[in-house]
This record gives C-alpha cells, structure tokens and sequence, in this order.
C-alpha cells in the first residue's frame, strides 16, 4: 500500500487546542478509515507504517499470536518421537521438521512485532493461559505413526487453512505465510510418505498407520474451526481480507483433498457417512462432535495441561540463560568488534 | 562380524558413533531449549552431526542397522559426547570441548589422503559453525550473571575428566593426538579465560583408562539412551521404515 495511507505528520505545537482539534481528528480518522477500506477492497497490501483500524491491528495480533504460539507448541507432540525415530533418514526429517516449526514461531512473532506487539509479550500471554494455540496439539502422538499422521492430516488441514492467508491483506504476515506453506507442504508430503511405508509395510506397521488415522481424522477436520454459523470472527475478518474463505468451505475441500489421498495410502478414513455426492459434486461426510471441540478448546483436551507445563518449564528454566544473554550483551555492547573481520589498512602490518 | 574391520573403518565408526551420539542428546532439547533462536541452532548442529554419522556408518555398512542393532558395548564414542544434557551450561560446555577437538581433528584429517578427508573436509566447515556457537555461549554464560558464571564453571569442571579421552589414538586415524591435545587445550584455555572463567585443573580421566569409550565402555546413562533409540527399530525386526 502507498504511503497515501500514513497518517499526516503534526507538528508538536499544533496540538494545543483540544476543541477543535479533536472535531478535526475525528474528520482525520474518518479520511484515513475510508483511504484504509478502499485500499483493503483494491487488494492493495497493508503495512507495518499505514494507518489502520485499532481492531483490524487486535485481530491479526490475536490470529498471528495463535499461530505463533501453535507452532512452538505444535513442537512437542513431534519432539516426542525424535530420540525414539525407527531410521537414521527419518530421524533427520523428524528433526528437520521440528527445527521448522521453530523457525516458523520465529517469522510469526516477528510478523506481530511489526504491529507494536514483543514477542516477550506474547509468551506471557501463552504461559499466562489467555492466548490459545491450536486445538489439535493437545492430543497425543501415542505411536511412530502419529508422526505421518501429523503430517499429512494436520499439517495438511493447516496448508488448506494457510493458503489463502499468502493473499492476506496484512503484508508482513502475508509474506511469512508464503514461506511457511512453502515448508508445510512439504511436510505433509513427508507425512504422507511416512504413512504409505507403514501402510505398505508389516501387518503392524500398517495397523499402526491405520490407528493414528483413526484417532487423527476427526480432530483434523475440528482445526477448521466452528461451523460458519457459529463463528464469531468470520464475518469481520472476511471483510478485511484477512480471511477469505468460511470455515466450513476450507473444511470441505480438505475432505476432498483427503479422499483420493487415503485410497492412495490403502487407509480408510473412520467415517462410514463419507461418500461422493455427485450433485454437489463433493463429498459428503458425518457429523462432527463438537462437544468434543468445545471441551478440548476449553482445557479438558488429553495434553492440554502437559504442552503448557512444558512450555512455562522450557521458559521458565531458561530464564537464567536469557538474562546471562542480557547480562552480557549490556557489559559488552560493542563485542561484535570482536567478530568482525579486520579491515585491511586498520592494522600497521596490513599497510606497511 | 568374524572379520576384523579395517583399520579406516575403526576410525569411521568411531567418529561415526561420536556425531550419531552428540546428535541424539542434542535432539532430546527440542521443545525445551531457553530461547526460541536455540531451538533452531540446537537442532541445526543435531542434523549436521547426523549427517556425518550417516556418511561415516556407509562406509563401514548399513548406517540403521549399525546404529540401531548394536550393544552398547559395542559404540567406540567417547565418553564425552553420551553425557546427559543437564542444564544449558552443561551442553554448552560439551559443545564446546567437543566441537574445539573436531574442528581441529577435521582440519587436520582433511589434508590427509585418509578415505576420510573428503568428508573431514567438509565436515569442518560445520563443525566451524558449531564451534562459533559454543564459544560465544561460553562467553554469554561466563561473563553474564552471577548465576550463569556459576552454573557453567560447574559444567566445566564436571566434564573436565571426559576430555583426556579425546586425544588417544584411534585406529586408522593418522592424526598426532599429543598436537592435537596442545592446541585444544590452547584454545579452550583462551576462551575459557576470556569468559572470566577457571580452566579445571583435575585429571582429564575418570576411573576407567582414558580411550574407554572407544573400547566400549560407557557411562550409565548411555545404555538407557540405547534403550529409548533403539527400541521400535527392533520391536520391529526386519521391516523398513
């Protein structure tokens, strides 16, 4: 977007009569409001330094925030299985994967620092219970396999979901996401790779791929979020282009996504409602238990308590380091002298 | 195996077996490090050592097999790479003993004409990075806060004795240990002190002779790691994964 969008500089001294001022602010703000609207419905992009409504700014830091925090927690249901990998070249994938999402935490909090909003801040509010990352990590992975369901099922839903997000209007979170489903798709390929060694494997191999399908499916399908009718942010959000399909439209093309996909795997998806309706040409499926959404959203998920007591413990012990960080950054303000290079001509012998 | 192993494939397995370790205790910090940038950088330096364990395991055979079907008795790591992790001053502290000696042990493998000089090669540009990362934590922890200075001269001296081990001659590795001991000790030394720390002044070795771990003596807790690594390649004897 244009810098036709920044608010008008004023001056220190102009901002003295409160009346008057105030009457002008507010023919300001309308200005900017229109000049922001009109920009946002031209898919022009926003900018960190644009002027933008105060609750368009609340809720990407609430969205970018949550999927901040779903990356760094998304870490632990993986890491799990890292020193038990059945292979040194999966071993590699599994770590490599988790490194990802690590790096992804780290362009997503960046992403909201660029709206006013510190990573330090962030945390707190995670640790603290009043964010909320996604719901699907407070489930277990109880077996290797879960590791491929992972990442076909959730890191799929999350590509069908993120996609669109590479369009959204907020620059900053709308570059981060292009990278980020760059590396997401490759998971889910990974994933899908995993599950069809299993699926194709020993009797047990595939009974376990075909157990974490069973216990992945469902949820997946929840990560969508609440039916449109039920949701409350959907309609706001679609307005200013940082949404840009309903939940229950992402929810069906990732079923049709699924379908052809399992029939590949030789997996059958836990659903006996599933099948091809051939006048809406997509696929019908069964009711999904929100209940089960509600309660897991809620707190009452399997891991709910054990992500967050990892993450507050993973913070809280590396407190010590952060400080030292601190400690000596502030001691040794210029140390990266130290490690630059000498430049030539600086030392007597270089130009004698 | 009736066949003893060749004398390069001794020294491959043996610093085959030293980054497959070092990579699988680095592994087991996901989701715990301090800070979210050493998420990243612990699991960068885990998958490098990966990288070179599964190099060096192919040239003596088939790197799963190798890595998940043996006895513990059967590792030749040193001692140093299998210690527990422990707080962050102590994997700071193994980072920094160990990738000093393979940083300087690769530099000089790589101008050899060892089968493994390529890979030494290019290894040590890695372990450059790992070596960087180790010594500006030293620094970060030594120079930092009382706390932080405290915890990691305890690293220090606690792993002190796991370094003599490091200079022992390995067959089929045609470096001079006794060079490569003083210049590890130079540069330790120096950054140690730099860091306004204390260079340990007890013995370089436990109980056991130095070199035990590349006779397969290990530490308690190795085998219990074995356990976790190892345990669904072989509840699965004969598939592929």
């Amino acid at each position: 977007m244009a810098t036709a969008h920044q608010p008008p500089v004023v001056a220190e001294d102009e901002a003295v009569a409160g009346a008057v001022d105030t009457a002008a602010a507010a023919v300001d703000t309308a200005a900017l409001e229109s000049a922001f609207d009109a920009a946002v419905a031209a898919d022009e992009r926003i900018e960190p330094r644009d002027w933008m409504p105060d609750a368009y700014r609340a809720t990407l830091v609430r969205q970018i925030a949550q999927h901040a925090h779903s990356e760094i927690i998304g870490m632990q249901p993986e890491a799990n299985w890292i020193t038990r990998a059945p292979s040194l070249r999966r071993k590699a994938i599994l770590m490599a994967k988790v490194q990802d999402e690590a790096g992804h935490g780290l362009y997503l909090y960046s992403a909201a620092e660029t709206l006013g909003t510190s990573r330090d801040e962030l945390l707190d509010k995670l640790h603290a219970g009043r964010q909320k990352y996604s719901s699907i990590f407070n489930y277990p992975t109880l077996t290797w396999a879960d590791v491929g369901a992972i990442g076909w099922l959730v890191d799929g839903a999350a590509i069908t979901n993120q996609v669109p997000l590479c369009r959204c209007s907020y620059g900053p979170y709308a570059r981060a996401m292009v990278r980020i489903c760059k590396e997401e798709s490759f998971h889910q390929r990974q994933g899908y790779e995993l599950l069809l060694a299993l699926s194709r494997g020993t009797p047990e191999q595939h009974e376990m791929a075909q157990d974490a399908v069973n216990r992945w499916w469902w949820p997946s399908l929840m990560m969508f979020g609440p039916p449109d009718a039920e949701s409350s942010h959907s309609e706001q959000s679609m307005t200013w282009k940082i949404k840009r399909h309903s939940n229950d439209e992402l929810r069906q093309r990732f079923v049709d996504i699924c379908v052809p996909q399992a029939e590949s795997l030789g997996l059958t998806l836990p659903d006996p409602d599933l099948k091809w309706n051939e006048e809406r040409g997509q696929h019908d499926f069964g009711a999904i238990d929100w209940s089960e959404f509600w309660s897991v959203l809620k707190g009452n998920g399997p891991c709910n308590e054990q992500r967050l007591t990892q993450r507050r413990r993973a913070h809280e012990e590396g407190a010590w380091v952060r400080e030292a960080a601190a400690a000596y950054a502030a001691k040794h303000s210029d140390h990266d002298k130290d490690r630059r290079p000498a430049t030539p001509g600086t030392h007597g012998e270089a130009t004698a | 195996m009736t066949t003893a192993p060749r004398t390069a494939d001794a020294a491959a397995l043996a610093l085959g077996d030293d980054a497959l370790v070092l990579s699988h205790r680095l592994g087991e910090w996901a989701g715990h490090a301090p800070v979210l940038e050493e998420e990243v950088a612990l699991a960068n330096i885990a998958l490098d050592l990966l990288g070179q364990a599964r190099v060096l395991l192919s040239l003596v055979g088939d790197e799963d097999e190798l890595a998940y079907l043996r006895e513990e008795r059967a590792f030749r790591n040193v001692q140093l790479v299998e210690q527990p992790n422990g707080d962050f001053a102590h994997t700071i502290t193994r980072q920094l003993y160990f990738s000093v000696y393979q940083h300087l042990l690769y530099d000089r493998l790589a101008t050899t004409d060892s089968e493994l000089a390529p890979l030494a090669a290019k290894a040590a540009k890695e372990v450059a990075y790992h070596r960087d990362h180790a010594e500006q934590w030293t620094l970060r922890l030594g120079d930092g806060t009382a706390e932080s200075h405290e915890r990691m001269q305890r690293g220090l001296d606690a792993l002190w004795r796991f370094t003599g081990e490091l200079f022992q001659p390995v067959q089929g590795l045609d470096v001079d240990g006794e060079s490569l001991r003083t210049e590890w000790t130079a540069v330790v030394t120096s950054v140690v002190r730099k860091a306004t720390l204390t260079v340990p002044e007890g013995p370089q070795t436990g109980a056991w002779t130095a070199g035990a771990g590349r006779q397969g003596l290990h530490t308690e807790s190795f085998g219990r790691m074995l356990a976790e690594m190892q345990h669904l390649h072989r509840s699965h004897p004969g598939a592929s994964w």
